[in-house]
């Protein structure tokens, strides 16, 4: 089994809701990637979405966009990141790895390459946000083949019939994005999500989870009773942009603030 | 990438793109999630209104009293004999109200915009041209506007920036990666999936998510329908070669498109050459053989290193200063259609000052490419022989950037 589908069944076993950190992988700098994921682990992260950089982030905010630049600027590239998540995988077997990022770096490499490496090293899943289910006919079924999941999103302004070719086509979880807008943007609105949620229920066992406008404890929480999984992404990139002076005081950030949101979901 | 450009004749090239707006290869819709529906919609709407005959009634009636067409095919005979050779032939789309083929495409879609109702339209914009023109529209409609344009080219387009802000638009900088025309379009992207509810987003180029290379090489069209029927009148036969200059590339298909089966007609894309193509500091994708790549909605061919990461462009000319392409002129490099082709800056600005000298004529540094491109041609050529070049706009926006070359400050 994908260690995804895995982590989602126990965890509904236990009745709690996933917690799903992103970064931006070589932000600050390539070196430190690794020991932020033992450290989101360590704070109660169930799945690590680890964010590709690229140059042209259409769909990201401000914090994100410079969290590339960042990584860029070091040199991370799409191979690196990939050798992070064999690191990763040396200490940590169980946690699941999603790559999330643009089309363009996998084009590049090639989409076969592409998928075999991140087969062997350990990705679980691939979100890419530029490519909705009609154009991922091709690269699709390679993730597929090798047992990687691939996963799409589900916006507010979906309609019914393409939210029903998205829940056919997706695996591992939905990824709802909880308002119109890029990463970072303004607060989400819990009702208005529960209300969009309900539909994707009848139509799917995939587990929904809700990201965009995730920010803290509180917010964490409200989503976590109507979702699935909680995915937080720019609260946390934000104090990586804070602290690129003092990177050793990193880790330890990441760790308070995921482990508050952690504390409020399972509350 | 399951249709193969090899397999792609040249009598297919009128029936593209196939229904999910693929060019072969090329084209698509890479769109986060948010988008698809406003493409959907805006995809179902242009379907259904390109063949009715009230729309097009609309369309060609502003064109023709608004835009001020058809624009003239004039003869440049004293340029041609300097040369020595085939006789250039200029599509006059310099003439055009605010100065650039540009406005064929934004009266369309703002015929569109007007029937989504939306209140606000947005622009991403390089030189200025296309953000001028979807100015210009929004002022006759009572739009709001809101254009994108890279720090950089407000910094070397100062004055169609301030053409704008007088049409009643807001012009917002674009600080971010290289600050100039891919930066925009991240940028009015950006805008778009948080305003979708209530803002058109006007596309300038061929370029961008399906269906608007499609609906914009259909607006842009007018320009080679005419300048075929003239062509006949004024020549007596259709030219032999065809040349415009390539930045996202709808002058070049806007003037293409209507001759892509009259096989006897050659035809040249120009590209910024920059420093010239050997120096890597250009923004020519095609003749540079650049990778296949995925941005702003298309898959194309796409400067960019061998990570992915999309390549830094240069370019004399803020308005072809993109590492990408419209999707419908990879499909025709692979099929061999046109012949795509660079000038380099120092090739450009003496087309532009012999142009201006010689004919009375200034065109814009853009336009200046292809004419760089005819200046290559015409001696190869016989004096009984005919160019068509694309004129695509007028220079007096570059008369500051010509003007610092000269080392003149105003
Ligand atoms: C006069 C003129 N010609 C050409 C272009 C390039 O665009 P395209 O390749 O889409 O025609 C521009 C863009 O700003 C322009 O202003």
């Amino acid at each position: 089994m994908n260690r995804i589908d895995q982590r989602f069944s126990e965890l509904k076993q236990q009745g709690r809701k996933a917690l799903i950190p992103y970064i931006t992988a070589g932000d600050p700098a390539p070196q430190y990637t690794v020991g932020f994921m033992h450290a989101l682990v360590d704070a109660g992260a169930d799945v690590i979405e680890l964010g590709v950089p690229f140059s042209d982030p259409m769909a990201d905010g401000p914090v994100i966009q410079k969290a590339c630049e960042r990584a860029l600027k070091q040199g991370t590239r799409l191979v690196d990141l990939l050798e992070m998540v064999a690191e990763f995988r040396q200490t940590d077997t169980t946690t699941p790895i999603v790559l999330m990022g643009y089309l363009n770096p996998i084009e590049r490499i090639g989409y076969e390459v592409f998928a075999d490496k991140a087969a062997s090293v350990g990705v679980d899943g691939v979100l890419v946000v530029d490519m909705p289910p009609e154009e991922a006919d091709e690269f699709g079924p390679l993730l597929k083949a090798r047992g990687l999941a691939a996963i799409f999103l589900v916006a507010p302004t979906t309609s019914h019939a393409r939210a029903a070719t998205i829940c056919a086509h997706g695996e591992g979880y939905l990824y709802y994005v909880s308002l119109k807008g890029v990463t970072g943007a303004a607060t989400l609105n819990a009702e208005d999500v529960a209300e969009h949620l309900a539909p994707l229920r009848d139509m799917t066992d995939l587990p929904l989870c809700v990201g965009f406008g995730i920010r803290d404890g509180v917010t964490a929480a409200e989503v976590a009773k109507v979702a699935d999984g909680v995915i937080v992404g720019s609260a946390l990139v934000n104090r990586i942009a804070d602290s690129v002076d003092a990177p050793e005081t990193i880790a330890g950030q990441l760790k308070s603030v995921l482990a508050e949101m952690r504390t409020a979901m399972d509350a | 990438m399951t249709v193969s450009a090899t397999e792609t004749k040249f009598s297919d090239l009128t029936r593209m793109p196939d229904a999910r707006g693929h060019f072969g290869p090329y084209g698509g819709r890479f769109v986060s999630e948010t988008l698809s529906f406003a493409l959907e919609e805006l995809e179902q709407i242009y379907l259904s209104l390109r063949d009715d005959p009230d729309f097009q009634a609309e369309f060609d009636r502003d064109l023709a009293h608004y835009v001020g067409r058809p624009s003239p095919l004039y003869h440049a005979k004293r340029w041609s004999e300097s040369l020595g050779g085939a006789q250039i032939w200029l599509k006059r789309e310099d003439l055009n109200h605010t100065g650039a083929h540009k406005v064929n495409n934004t009266i369309g879609q703002a015929l569109l915009a007007k029937k989504t109702g939306k209140p606000r339209v947005i622009a991403e914009t390089g030189a200025g041209q296309h953000g001028v023109a979807t100015a210009t529209v929004a002022a006759r409609l009572g739009l709001e506007c809101d254009v994108y344009m890279g720090a950089a080219d407000v910094q070397r387009q100062k004055l169609n920036v301030y053409r704008m802000r007088l049409l009643g638009a807001r012009v917002i900088p674009v600080e971010s990666g290289t600050r100039t025309l891919k930066d925009a379009m991240n940028e009015a992207l950006r805008d778009w999936v948080t305003n979708v509810d209530n803002t058109f987003y006007i596309i300038g180029t061929v370029a961008g998510p399906h269906p608007y290379p499609q609906l914009v090489r259909d607006f842009n069209a007018v320009v080679g329908r005419e300048a075929r029927r003239q062509s006949l009148e004024q020549i007596g036969r259709l030219p032999d070669a065809l040349v415009a200059c390539v930045g996202g590339g709808s002058n070049a298909l806007g003037l293409f498109y209507p001759f892509v089966e009259d096989d006897a007609v050659a035809m040249y894309g120009v590209e910024a050459g920059g420093d010239g193509v050997e120096t890597g500091r250009h923004a020519a994708p095609l003749s540079s053989n650049a990778p296949r790549g995925v941005l702003h909605g298309n898959r194309t061919y796409l400067m960019s290193d061998e990570a992915g990461q999309v390549s830094d462009t240069h370019s004399i000319s803020a308005g072809l200063d993109y590492p990408g392409v419209g999707p419908e002129h990879a499909l025709w490099k692979d099929v061999g259609r046109v012949n795509y082709v660079a000038a380099n800056d120092k090739e450009v600005l003496e087309a532009f000052r012999e142009l201006t000298h010689m004919e009375g004529i200034m065109p814009a540094l853009e336009s200046a490419h292809a004419l760089a491109h005819a200046k290559v041609l015409a001696p190869t050529m016989r004096p009984d022989q005919h160019i068509v070049v694309n004129l695509s706009g007028r220079g007096d926006k570059d008369i500051m950037t010509v003007a610092k070359i000269d080392g003149i400050e105003f």
